[in-house]
């Protein structure tokens, strides 16, 4: 098999694998990992915690190392010259890590020049920064004075200073509350329309879906789907997705369920049916004469068009806030 | 399955979005430290004095005045001021070195992992800690010169040290390899314990050096100890005060200048090797 890479992808993975070895025991954190963004992609990898997203992006900007595999930053090997690869990659990490000795303009600034960037020039990039993000009447405060959201808006600001060619987002709203987390949902969807290329982690469905153009579902440290959000939903066959809820384990109706009319696919997490179905057909009524006749008691009803919820459970057997 | 990876090469490689070379992203590193020092600098000017002034005060002021003997002995020979500021030199030094590398590492690798923004810095991870290595022995040199003054200006009447750099190129050697050699331990203790174990290697490894350094005493004094003296030698600040002392008292006895070059030498490089491969792996997982 003969792989081209291709060097205008901003982003090219092929086999990465990270496997820890702890108390005897191997972790595969990653396990086989291919990914290709092309150029101002808005990119996601979606999947529940532990799933390997951190280790995959900390593998792609540099800080872990893989155990097998290669990555291409740029065209750039990010194994074989790691210091070349980090000047086109801007990474927001999970946790905070602004620098907590240094204020606001600052750490912008310093950043810069950490890029090369001349003392006057890292001033007026710091400035334009701050004044982009809504930070510049705060420009003199210390991180530690930041709200969460300020915070978060200062790391992003900071990945951008050098004006990097891809952008790394790891979890970059988690801990925000439901106005921050759209304030700046705002922010990347300007950057993404600006032509920035960004790769952004997330276990919040609803954001992947309302962000990315371009999703890989995983889970175990592997791809378990990739395609468009739409893609990925049509993949289910399904126009809907009743879910319904019991008081008892609705094990022993899997079966009959699923031969309902219209009824595609059945998946069961804890006491909830998830039903796939072409359409609407009356398959609620089924489930309920069906439940009476085992004397289960339904608690919850609800349908609704498929998910990437209803695609990860279709693909893993489970809910992805398990 | 065989794969054989090729790539695409494109006539016009992008070329980076800013410039590059290491100089000037490890002078910012540097200049981002001495932001942070002035920020603080009434804590590193306390830092820097209190030990010296301390130490001067008590054994150049107190001591005499009290007629507490101790040291030199005797009427003939240098007067115990004398003797101190050699080792005072040196202890500021280490003291300095350790602490302003290891105690913001404690920091920066904690909890809040901030060095990561210089780790993503478009540089070798040495060069990130090599940045750390340089800031920190810069303070040691500014730690070893606030000392001069001191010893100048506290002591009792009649016991001002008799100090004279004498050779000024061998005053230089040492201070610049006594000053690397304790930020390079520094960033090693600062990459090789947990950040809260930090403060207790400073009462357990840092304080037994400074008090079998030979500070107080030249080591040829210690001949009447001979297992101490020869146990002694192990401990690198011997070798950092004995050079202090062989260029500022020549006349003091002291070991010999190759001997204590070489072996400054050796353990500066092996500390900065040490503590260059246990920063990269702390920060690269």
């Amino acid at each position: 098999m003969t792989i081209t890479l291709d060097v205008d992808a901003p982003i090219r993975a092929v086999g990465l694998r990270k496997i820890y070895t702890s108390a005897g025991r191997e972790i595969r954190a990653v396990d086989g990992i291919d990914l290709e963004l092309r150029k101002g992609e808005f990119f996601g990898l979606l999947g529940p915690n532990g799933a390997g997203k951190s280790t995959t992006i900390g593998m792609l900007t540099t800080r872990v190392i893989p155990t097998e595999g290669r990555a291409f930053i740029a065209g750039i090997d990010v194994m074989r010259d790691p210091a070349r690869a980090k000047r086109y990659i801007g990474v927001v990490t999970q946790t905070n890590t602004l620098d907590r000795s240094l204020t606001v303009r600052e750490n912008l600034e310093f950043h810069g020049r950490y890029f090369g960037m001349r003392s006057h020039e890292a001033g007026i990039r710091a400035a334009e920064m701050l004044e982009q993000f809504r930070l510049t009447d705060r420009a003199a405060a210390m991180p530690s004075e930041l709200s969460g959201g300020m915070a978060q808006r200062l790391m992003l600001a900071r990945a951008l200073v050098h004006r990097p060619e891809i952008v790394f987002l790891d979890e970059p709203t988690s801990g925000l509350d439901p106005q921050t987390r759209l304030a700046l949902w705002e922010i990347l969807r300007e950057l993404h329309a600006a032509g920035q290329t960004i790769l952004l982690t997330t276990h919040y469905m609803e954001e992947a879906d309302a962000l990315c153009e371009r999703l890989a579902i995983i889970d175990h440290g592997k791809v378990l789907a990739e395609g468009t959000p739409a893609e990925l939903k049509s993949s289910l066959g399904a126009a809907t997705v009743v879910n319904v809820t019991f008081a008892e384990d609705p094990a022993p109706l899997l079966q009959q369920v699923g031969g309902l009319p219209s009824v595609a696919r059945v998946e069961q997490s804890a006491r909830t049916l998830h039903i796939f179905a072409d359409g609407v057909q009356g398959q609620l009524a089924g489930v309920i004469a069906l439940a009476a006749e085992h004397d289960l008691h339904v608690t919850d009803a609800s349908s609704q068009p498929p998910s990437l919820e209803a695609v990860f459970l279709s693909l893993t057997g489970r809910d992805l806030r398990e | 399955m065989t794969t054989t990876t090729t790539t695409k090469t494109s006539p016009a490689r992008r070329t980076p979005p800013v410039s590059h070379g290491l100089i000037q992203p490890i002078a910012a590193l540097l200049w981002r430290d001495v932001r942070v020092l002035r920020r603080g600098f009434r804590q590193f000017v306390i830092r820097t004095i209190m030990q010296p002034l301390l130490f001067c005060f008590v054994f150049s002021y107190v001591f005499p005045k009290i007629g507490q003997g101790i040291g030199a002995g005797g009427g003939s020979g240098p007067n115990f001021a004398t003797l101190l500021v050699p080792g005072l030199i040196a202890v500021a030094i280490i003291f300095q070195g350790v602490q302003s590398v290891a105690i913001p590492l404690t920091q920066e690798f904690g909890y809040t992992k901030e060095i990561e923004d210089r780790v993503l810095a478009p540089l070798p991870i040495w060069a990130v800690g090599v940045g750390k290595i340089i800031a920190g022995a810069l303070q040691a040199v500014v730690a070893a010169a606030v000392v001069f003054p001191i010893v100048y200006f506290v002591h009792a009447k009649g016991q001002a040290p008799t100090v004279h750099i004498s050779n000024w190129p061998l005053f230089i050697v040492v201070l610049l390899l006594a000053s690397v050699l304790s930020a390079s331990f520094g960033l090693l203790i600062g990459t090789s314990f947990k950040p809260q174990q930090v403060p207790l290697i400073f009462s357990i490894l840092v304080l037994p050096m400074t008090l079998l350094g030979c500070i107080y005493y030249p080591w040829a004094k210690l001949a009447p100890i001979g297992w101490l003296k020869f146990a002694v030698l192990i401990n690198p600040l011997v070798y950092m005060s004995e050079g202090m002392r062989a260029s500022l008292t020549p006349d003091v006895p002291h070991m010999n200048v190759a001997v204590i070059l070489l072996v400054m030498l050796a353990v500066t490089g092996a500390f900065a090797l040490a503590s260059l491969r246990k920063f990269r792996d702390r920060v690269v997982g």
